[in-house]
C-alpha cells in the first residue's frame, strides 16, 4: 500500500543514474557502423603522383591506418607531431585521406572552380604543409569532393580508421590522436588485429 | 432550453466565420505551384522543383552529424550540404527514399535518423508512451472504482457511523479523509 | 573593483540564502514567532545583494571591461548597448545569475504578498526557497563564477554569438526563467503543506495563484522562443523539439496539469496526493531542465559551453532537492485523505482524466529526449530521436486532451448524467468534425492530420461559443449587462485559454498543411510568383551595422495590381565571431505571412533568394497570446483577493483572541 509513494522516488534515481553516468559519456561522439566490416572500395588520386590512383587493395596484407587530415583543419596540427613520431618509429604504416582540401576551408570560396584548378590547388597546399610540418604517411590520396569521406562515414577531421590485412574496418578514432590515446587505445588495438591475422 | 435558441444562430455564424476566414485566404493559393514562366521571371535554383521538394522533406528527417541538433535540411555546415548533394543525388538517379535512407544509415548508423527505426533498443522508446497511457489510464480506472466502492461503504453505514463519519469530515482537515480508518473498513 | 564588489555580494547572498533556509524552519518546528520572522527580511536582503551583484556584472559589460573574462567572452565594444545589456545572461554564468534572481525575485513577492498566511506555513516556505536559492548561489560561486578576471584583460572581446543578438532575445531568458522558477513557489508551498501535514483547500488556495503566474511566465517564454527561431533562423521554423524546447515544454505540459489539479484540490478537496506530485514533479522537470542545458549530456543547439564538473554538482543539487522531495512525499502523502465525493461522471473525473493524460505526454517527451542517453549509457548504440518522433507521439496523446478540454467544463462538478451531456455537446461535436473534414476539402489538403486539426479547432470555438451562451443565459430575466458581469474573471480565464488552444490549433495545423516555399535566383528587377503573390527584386545595397556588414536586398511584393509590401531582408556578417546571419523579413498578415530571407550572392551577380508562403502562422502566437492572457485573468481573480483579505481578518482575530 504505501510503496506505492515510493514509485517517483524510485523512477527518479533511475534517472539520476543514467544522469550521472551519462556525464562520462560523449554525446557527439557518433560510433561507426562499418566496424569489422570491408571498408569501403575506393580509388583515388596520390598526392605525389596524382597520375597514379591507389586502391585499399595496395595495402593488403598489411594492418595499417587511414588518417583523414585537411591543411585547413586546425585539430590536424596538433595530432600532427604523434603522427610524425609514430613514422620515425615505424609503428604503423598510414595512409593520409587529404579531405577537401580546398572546398572544406571556409575562407576559400571555390563554388564554381573548375575541377583541375581545384586539384591542383589542392595539391600545392597539401604538399606545402607536409612540407612544414613533416610527412609522416606512406602516401595520401586527395578527395577532393568528400564523397570517398562520406563513404567512411567521416563527420569531423581528423579521424582515423584501423583496417586489417583483409581490408576490413576494425576501430575508428573520432578526433586527434594524442599520446595517451595511442598508447591506451591505438596500439593496443593494432597489436590485437596484428595477433589474430 | 433558452441556450438552444442562442446557440443556434452563433453556431452558423461561427461557421460562417470560420470558413470566410480559412477559405478565401487559404483555398485559392494552396499547394500553388511556383511558376516561373514569362519574361522577367527569376529562375528556381532547383532545377526540378518537386525534386528538391522531396530532398527537402526527406533532409528533415536526417540528423547533421556536424552541428547534431540540426537536420540536414537546416543547417548550411559543409558536411551537411554535402549529404543534401548526395541526397539530391541518388534521388535524382531513381533510387527511393528509403534507398537512400539505407545508404546513409550503412555510412552513419542509425544516428542519422530523426525518426528512430522500430526495432528491439527502440521498443521502449516506441512502446513507452502506449505503455504510459495504459498505466495511466489503468491506474485512473482503478482509482475512480475505488472511490466508488468506498462511497458505497461510506453509504451501506448505520446512522451512527455515518454521524461520526460526517463530523469526521467536519473536522481537521488531515482526518478529514475517506480513506481515514473508519470509512475504509 | 567593481566586479569584486559584485563578488562579494553574491557571497554575502549565500550566506543570507543559508539563514533564510534554517532559521525560520527552527522557528517553524519550535513554534517560535521571532525565528520565524527572520524569513521575510533574509529573502529581501539576499534579493537586494544578488540584485547588486547583477548590477556590477551588467556594468562590466556596459563598460567593456574585458578584464572580466565573462564580458570579454560575450561582449564586444562595438556591441549596441541592448545587446551588451542582455549579452549578460547570453552564457552559462550570466544565465545562473539571472535564474537565482528570479527565484529570489519569487522569493521576494511570496513575503509581499504572504501576509494573510500563518507565520509557520510562510515560514517553512521561505526556508524551502531558501534552501533551493542556496543551492544556485554555491553552484555560481563554486564552478560558475561570473566575475572571474582575465588578467591580463583583452583588448577586445569576442561579442555575443549573433543568435542571440535579436529583440526577441532581449525578453525570452527573463521570462522563461521567470516561469521555470515560478514553479519554485508551487513547489515550495507543496513541500512546506507536506512538512506541517497541513494539505488542504487553503493550501491549494493558496498556490493556485501562484502557480498560474509562473504558468502565465512560462507559455510567454516559450512563446516568444518560438518566434525568435520563426524569424531568425532564416526558413520559418517555429518548433524544432530540440532537447531544450523539451526542457521548457515539459513543466509547461506538468504545470498545466498542475493548474487543474489544483482547482479541483481547492474546489473539492480531491486529488490531494496527486497535486502535490504535480508541484514536486513541475519544479523537477525545471531543474531537470537546468540539467540538460548546462551538463553537456544532451546535444543541443542551445546548450551552453559545458564542464563535467558542472554537471556534476548540478546533479547532486538535483538529486538532493528532487530525492528529499520525493522522500518527503513517500513519508507524508499515504495520509493524505482521498477529499470529497464525486461519481464517475463529473467534472473532477474530466480534470483527473486530463492530468493523467498531459502527464504522460510529459513523461513521453522526457523518454523521447533521454531514450538516446539510455541506449548509450547501456552500450546499445547511439540513436537520434527528433520531430517525426515526437509528433507522432504528441499528436495522439493531445487530441484526447483537446476534446475533453471542452467536454469538461459542461459537466458539473460532484455528479452529472452522462447521456444528458452528451446530448448536450453532441450536435458541437458533429458539426466540428463536418467543419473539419468541408474545410480541408474546400482548401484541397485532405490528409488526416488536416482533417482532424481542423475538426479540433472547430470543437474547441464552437463549443466555447456554446459555453458562453450557456453562461451567457444561465440567468434567465436578468438585464445583459448583468449577465456578464456574473461571469468570474476566473471563468472568462478559462474561457479564453481554452478558446487559445483552438486558435493555435488552427495556425499550426492550416501552417503545416498549406504552406509554400520556393528558392529562387534572383537578379534586379526578376520576379517570383508564389501563392498569387508576386515578389520584384529590386537589388540589394549595403546596410552595415555597429558590429557587423550587411547587404540588403529590397523586395516588393505585389498581389494582381495592389502593393502588399516591400520587404527587406538581409544577409550580415558578424564581425568579432566572422559569423554569417540572415535576417529574414516578413510581412505579417492576419491570414497569412509572407517570409523572404536572402541567401548567397552567386558568382553572375544573382542572389538566392527564399519565399515562403505561411497561411495562419501568427494564430501560433495569437492562440498562446490568448492562454496566456486567460491566465492573467484566472490569477486576477476577485476571489482571491477577497478570500485574502478575510483570512486576513480571522488571522488577525485569531491573534487578538
Amino acid at each position: 500500500m504505501k510503496a506505492k509513494f515510493l514509485v517517483p522516488l524510485i523512477l527518479f534515481f533511475a534517472l539520476a543514474g543514467f544522469l550521472a553516468f551519462g556525464l562520462t559519456l560523449n554525446p557527439r561522439e557518433v560510433p561507426s557502423p562499418l566496424i569489422d566490416k570491408p571498408a569501403p572500395a575506393f580509388s583515388l588520386a596520390r598526392l605525389d603522383d596524382p597520375a597514379r590512383p591507389f586502391a585499399l587493395e595496395e595495402m593488403k596484407g598489411q594492418v595499417w591506418l587511414l588518417n583523414v587530415w585537411a591543411s585547413w583543419c586546425v585539430a590536424c596540427r596538433q595530432e600532427h607531431p604523434v603522427l610524425v613520431r609514430m613514422a620515425q618509429q615505424k609503428l604503423v604504416p598510414v595512409v593520409g585521406l587529404n579531405y577537401k582540401e580546398v572546398r572544406g576551408d571556409g575562407a576559400i570560396n571555390a563554388r564554381g572552380m573548375a575541377l583541375e584548378a581545384e586539384t591542383a590547388l589542392a595539391i600545392e597546399r597539401a604538399q606545402r604543409w607536409l612540407d612544414d610540418h613533416g610527412d609522416p604517411y606512406v602516401l595520401s590520396v586527395l578527395d577532393i569532393d568528400g564523397r570517398v569521406g562520406i563513404d567512411f562515414g567521416v563527420y569531423g577531421v581528423p579521424e582515423t580508421f584501423l583496417i586489417d590485412g583483409e581490408g576490413r574496418i576494425r576501430y575508428k578514432h573520432i578526433g586527434p590522436i594524442t599520446p595517451e590515446s595511442l598508447q591506451q587505445v591505438i596500439m593496443p588495438k593494432i597489436e590485437e588485429v596484428r595477433r589474430a591475422g | 432550453m433558452r441556450a438552444e435558441m442562442f446557440v443556434k444562430p452563433l453556431r452558423r455564424l461561427a461557421v460562417a466565420v470560420l470558413l470566410a476566414a480559412a477559405l478565401p485566404a487559404a483555398a485559392q493559393q494552396a499547394a500553388m505551384p511556383p511558376q516561373s514562366a514569362g519574361p522577367g521571371a527569376a529562375p528556381t535554383v532547383a532545377a526540378d522543383p518537386q525534386l528538391e521538394a522531396d530532398v527537402m522533406e526527406l533532409s528533415h528527417k536526417l540528423r547533421c552529424l556536424v552541428c547534431q541538433n540540426q537536420s540536414i535540411a537546416e543547417s548550411n555546415a559543409p558536411l551537411a550540404v554535402d549529404l543534401r548533394d548526395q541526397v539530391r543525388e541518388q534521388l535524382a538517379a531513381g533510387h527511393s527514399k528509403s534507398d537512400v535512407v539505407d545508404y546513409l544509415v550503412a555510412r552513419y548508423g542509425d544516428f542519422v535518423l530523426y525518426d528512430p527505426p522500430f526495432k528491439a533498443t527502440t521498443l521502449l522508446l516506441w512502446g513507452g508512451p502506449v505503455l504510459l497511457l495504459v498505466g495511466g489510464a489503468g491506474w485512473l480506472a482503478w482509482r475512480l472504482r475505488r472511490r466508488q466502492g468506498e462511497l458505497a461503504a461510506v453509504h451501506g453505514l448505520s446512522e451512527a457511523e455515518r454521524r461520526r463519519a460526517r463530523e469526521l469530515l467536519a473536522g481537521d482537515a488531515k482526518q478529514s479523509s475517506s480513506e481515514s480508518p473508519e470509512s475504509r473498513s | 573593483m567593481i566586479p569584486e564588489l559584485g563578488h562579494f555580494a553574491l557571497v554575502l547572498a549565500l550566506v543570507l540564502a543559508l539563514v533564510q533556509a534554517i532559521v525560520p524552519m527552527i522557528g517553524a518546528s519550535r513554534n517560535r514567532l521571532a525565528l520565524m520572522a527572520v524569513g521575510r527580511p533574509a529573502a529581501q536582503g539576499q534579493f537586494f545583494f544578488i540584485l547588486f551583484s547583477y548590477t556590477c556584472l551588467t556594468w562590466a559589460f556596459i563598460q567593456s571591461d574585458f578584464s572580466v573574462q565573462l564580458a570579454a567572452a560575450n561582449s564586444h565594444s562595438a556591441t549596441p548597448l541592448m545587446y551588451k545589456i542582455t549579452g549578460v545572461w547570453g552564457n552559462h554564468e550570466g544565465s545562473l545569475l539571472l535564474w537565482a534572481m528570479s527565484l529570489s525575485l519569487w522569493t521576494v513577492a511570496v513575503t509581499v504578498f504572504s501576509r494573510n498566511l500563518p507565520d509557520a506555513f510562510v515560514a517553512r516556505v521561505l526556508g524551502v526557497l531558501g534552501w533551493v536559492s542556496t543551492g544556485f548561489l554555491s553552484f555560481l560561486l563554486v564552478t560558475s563564477n561570473p566575475f572571474e578576471r582575465l588578467l591580463p584583460a583583452v583588448g577586445e572581446g569576442r561579442d555575443l554569438n549573433p543568435l542571440l543578438q535579436d529583440p526577441g532575445m532581449i525578453i525570452h531568458p527573463p521570462l522563461l526563467y521567470m516561469g521555470y522558477v515560478g514553479f519554485s513557489v508551487a513547489f515550495a508551498f507543496a513541500i512546506a503543506a507536506l512538512l506541517s501535514g497541513r494539505l488542504d483547500a487553503a493550501w491549494a488556495r493558496w498556490s493556485r495563484p501562484w502557480t498560474t503566474v509562473a504558468w502565465v511566465f512560462l507559455t510567454a517564454g516559450i512563446a516568444i522562443g518560438s518566434g525568435w527561431a520563426y524569424y531568425e533562423l532564416g526558413w520559418g521554423g517555429w518548433w524544432f523539439w530540440d532537447p531544450v524546447e523539451n526542457a521548457s515544454f515539459m513543466p509547461w505540459l506538468l504545470g498545466t496539469a498542475l493548474m487543474h489539479s489544483l482547482a479541483v484540490t481547492e474546489k473539492r478537496g480531491a486529488f490531494r496526493s496527486w497535486t502535490v506530485l504535480l508541484a514536486i514533479s513541475a519544479f523537477s522537470l525545471s531543474l531537470l531542465g537546468t540539467f540538460i542545458v548546462r551538463s553537456g549530456v544532451i546535444t543541443s543547439v542551445h546548450a551552453f559551453a559545458t564542464d563535467p564538473k558542472r554537471g556534476l554538482f548540478i546533479l547532486a543539487l538535483l538529486v538532493i532537492v528532487i530525492g528529499v522531495s520525493l522522500l518527503l512525499y513517500a513519508w507524508r502523502a499515504p495520509r493524505l485523505g482521498g477529499g470529497g465525493s464525486f461519481s464517475l461522471v463529473s467534472r473532477e473525473t474530466s480534470l483527473l482524466g486530463n492530468n493523467v493524460l498531459l502527464s504522460v505526454a510529459s513523461a513521453s517527451v522526457l523518454l523521447g529526449t533521454m531514450y538516446p542517453l539510455f541506449l548509450d549509457a547501456l552500450g546499445m548504440g547511439k540513436i537520434s530521436v527528433g520531430p517525426p518522433y515526437f509528433e507522432s507521439v504528441f499528436i495522439p496523446l493531445m487530441t484526447p486532451v483537446v476534446v475533453l478540454m471542452m467536454f469538461g467544463p459542461f459537466l458539473r462538478w460532484k455528479d452529472d448524467d452522462l447521456a444528458k451531456a452528451v446530448r448536450k455537446v453532441a450536435p458541437a461535436f458533429i458539426a466540428s468534425v463536418l467543419i473539419g473534414l468541408g474545410t480541408a476539402y474546400a482548401v484541397d489538403h485532405v490528409t488526416w492530420r488536416t482533417v482532424l486539426g481542423l475538426s479540433l479547432a472547430a470543437w474547441v470555438v464552437l463549443a466555447s461559443i456554446q459555453l458562453l451562451a450557456g453562461r451567457i443565459t444561465e440567468r434567465a430575466g436578468a438585464a445583459m449587462g448583468a449577465r456578464l458581469r456574473s461571469i468570474t474573471a476566473a471563468w472568462w480565464g478559462m474561457w479564453l485559454a481554452h478558446l487559445g488552444v483552438g486558435v493555435f490549433i488552427i495556425g499550426v495545423t492550416l501552417v503545416g498543411s498549406l504552406e509554400s516555399h520556393v528558392d529562387v535566383r534572383m537578379q534586379n528587377g526578376q520576379h517570383a510568383e508564389l501563392a498569387g503573390y508576386t515578389f520584384t527584386f529590386r537589388g540589394v545595397r549595403d546596410a552595415d551595422g555597429p558590429n557587423y556588414d550587411a547587404a540588403r536586398a529590397t523586395i516588393d511584393v505585389t498581389r494582381g495590381e495592389r502593393a502588399i509590401a516591400t520587404l527587406t531582408p538581409e544577409k550580415r556578417l558578424y564581425l568579432a565571431q566572422g559569423m554569417p546571419m540572415t535576417e529574414a523579413s516578413i510581412d505579417i498578415g492576419p491570414f497569412r505571412d509572407v517570409y523572404v530571407s536572402l541567401g548567397e550572392q552567386l558568382e553572375d551577380g544573382s542572389w538566392i533568394v527564399s519565399v515562403y508562403y505561411k497561411p495562419f502562422i501568427s494564430w501560433i502566437w495569437l492562440g498562446c497570446i490568448m492562454m496566456g492572457l486567460g491566465g492573467v485573468f484566472a490569477a486576477a481573480d476577485r476571489r482571491y483577493r477577497r478570500l485574502a483579505a478575510r483570512e486576513a481578518t480571522v488571522a488577525a482575530n485569531q491573534r487578538v483572541a
